[in-house]
């Protein structure tokens, strides 16, 4: 579903990612672990084009992010084809980033309506099925601020949900929570992962990790330092530097 | 129970609520609060007797001191309500030709294209940087002198149509048009400004949704900047309402010089400024109504609870209601028993 390779990218001198390498099969949870500033938000945000990468390729579902191939020319998509492939990846951000002006249904219907110009009725429903699904079928009414923080981003999955995303991209979901709201937002997305959506997860939640992910990665400094099952991950970590970051979390 | 005994602990309530339930308080007193009050009183009264009642001897005959009058006679004349159409006219013109020049503006400004950023950080500087009557009295007399044909037609190539400046631009267009690209570019900095302030977090989840720049701009990004673009907006049409008095410099007869034009004839000149002051005045209060109700409209979804409007308190208050509390108190306060 994603097929990274030697993926490059830098903020003026700043080389933030050196090269990244990595696979996501249909249907698998990945996990991307690693200390601050070692580029994880920075590779999320190249899957769906928030970012314009330097070098090397990324694909997502077989098809080059930002640009269409044809024989040896690479074309870069016009601003309305990048919208089309973003439409088909959900993300999820740390701060939650509802929209504030929009009562929580209409955030939900936000996308439907606007982006793939469905009708009102159907795409209503759908919304609050799906905000039924994360537990807030008694919110819909009400406007984002009225929430708290674990509820603002159970209804921003719902809101990624509602595009019906084929890969939903998540940076740092739980960490702008209170620990005892993290749990629910964690539920759902153990939901999610069952039903079997394709998921990128940057979090520092190694318990869900290892409960939830097929392949965990240690990313630091942009490279990838080791990545394979959680059980060898986080539990028998083969370089020193996943030990010694995997101290400090745990 | 009944309302009166409403302040009386409950027999099983505890200590502390008995004990501050059974002493008296004593509330902080402001003495500086009574004399300043008592001074404002003062000073009211003096101006209403003034206003109202003092009178004065000009010419040989006594007469009211303010002419009301006078300008009771003039205040619903029929020149004097053309005059006031007009102001009304371009007032609104100017805001809504400044208002959507404004948001092109601002777009342009914060364009990643260098072109188009600098065109309308140039534009700015120009209007802005030169008095309103400069820019007035040149749409009136500098355009024709210029261009005394104007044309519409292929850039460098075939004239399709030719106009005469001189028929074209009349004062009253080029008051509006001179007011217009005056207030665009004010606008356009007060619309920037909204944009700025919106969380650049909201374009990315737009964006992530798949919407486009212009999508994003409509739905999410300036609905949210309208919080702070709607004061500034409102000081800017109330601000217009009495800048359209310069257009009576380029032979616009707009309320002030129809009050000038009568006083011209009467030598009434104070009761016919009072004629001006007390329109402006009214459509300025107006305005500033209408301007409560935008924003409140706009807060939604900003603040948690909106305060009630001063209608919907007055409602309440006939009604012997309270008005609903801006945050649902927390707790009960165990020693106010609830009227029933
Ligand atoms: N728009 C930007 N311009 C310049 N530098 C940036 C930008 N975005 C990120 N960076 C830099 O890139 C580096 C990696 O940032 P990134 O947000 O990807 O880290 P991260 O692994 O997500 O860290 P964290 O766990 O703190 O979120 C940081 O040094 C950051 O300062
Ligand atoms: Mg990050």
């Amino acid at each position: 579903m994603v097929e990274a390779r030697g993926v490059r990218k830098s903020f003026g001198r700043l080389e933030v990612l050196k090269g990244i390498d990595l696979t996501v099969g249909r249907g698998e949870v990945l996990c991307l672990i690693g200390p601050s500033g070692s580029g994880k938000s920075t590779f999320l945000r190249c899957i769906n084009h928030l970012e314009k990468i330097d070098g090397g390729t990324l694909a997502v579902d077989g098809e080059l992010v930002g640009y269409r191939q044809s024989g040896y020319r690479l074309h870069e998509l016009r601003d309305r084809e990048v919208c089309a492939s973003r439409a088909l990846i959900g993300m999820v951000f740390q701060r939650f980033n509802l929209f504030p002006h929009l009562s929580v249904l209409d955030n939900v219907m936000a996308g439907p309506l606007w982006v793939k110009r469905a009708p009102t009725g159907p795409t209503k429903t759908r919304a609050a099925e799906l905000l039924e699904r994360v537990g807030l079928a008694d919110k819909l009414a009400s406007y984002p601020n009225q929430l708290s923080g674990g509820q603002q981003q159970r209804v921003a999955i719902a809101r990624a949900l509602a595009m019906d995303p084929k890969l939903m991209l998540f940076d740092e979901p739980t960490s702008a929570l209170d620990p005892e709201l993290v749990g629910d937002v964690l539920d759902v997305m153990k939901d999610l992962a069952a039903s079997g959506m394709t998921m990128i997860v940057v979090t520092h939640e190694m318990g869900f990790a290892k409960e939830v992910a097929d392949t965990v990665v240690f990313m630091d400094n942009g490279h990838v330092v080791e990545s394979g099952a959680p059980g060898q991950v986080l539990v028998e970590p083969a370089h020193e530097r996943t030990r010694s970051f995997l101290a400090k979390v745990l | 129970m009944s309302s009166d005994t409403a302040a009386t602990p409950p027999a099983s309530s505890g200590g502390v609520a008995d004990g501050r339930s059974s002493m008296t308080v004593v509330p902080v007193r402001h003495p500086w609060r009574w004399m300043a009050s008592v001074g404002i009183l003062v000073l009211a009264a003096m101006l209403f007797n003034t206003l109202v009642f003092s009178h004065l001897t000009r010419g040989g005959t006594r007469e009211g001191r303010f002419q009301w009058g006078v300008v009771n006679q003039y205040l619903f004349d029929a020149p004097i309500m053309r005059g006031v159409l007009v102001t009304l006219e371009l007032t609104v013109i100017a805001m809504a030709v400044g208002v959507s020049l404004g948001i092109l503006l601002a777009i342009m400004r914060l364009s990643a294209n260098r072109l188009l950023s600098g065109a309308a950080w140039l534009y700015i500087w120009f209007f802005r940087g030169t008095p309103v009557l400069v820019q007035l009295t040149f749409w009136y007399v500098g355009i024709s002198y210029l261009y005394p044909h104007l044309t519409l037609g292929v850039p460098f190539g075939t004239a399709l149509w030719t106009f005469n400046s001189t028929t074209l631009i009349t004062a009253f267009v080029a008051g509006a048009l001179g007011l217009s690209l005056n207030e665009g570019a004010y606008m356009s900095e007060i619309v920037r400004a909204g944009i700025i302030a919106v969380d650049e977090g909201q374009s990315e989840a737009a964006a992530s949704l798949g919407m486009s720049r212009s999508q994003t701009l409509r739905r999410i990004v300036l609905p949210q900047a309208m919080r702070v673009i709607i004061p500034p907006t409102g000081n800017e049409t109330i601000s217009m309402l009495k800048t359209t008095s310069l257009v009576s410099a380029i032979a616009v007869t707009d309320l002030f010089q129809a009050t000038q034009n009568v006083s011209n004839a009467n030598y009434q000149v104070v009761p016919l400024l009072l004629v001006a002051s007390l329109w402006y005045l009214f459509f300025t209060s107006l305005l500033t109504i209408g301007q409560y109700y935008v924003e409140r409209y706009y807060a939604r979804g900003a603040s948690r609870q909106l305060p009630p409007t001063p209608f919907q308190r007055l409602t309440s208050a006939l009604r012997r209601e309270r008005p609903a509390a801006p945050v649902a108190p927390l707790t009960e306060i165990p020693w106010v028993a609830p009227h029933d």
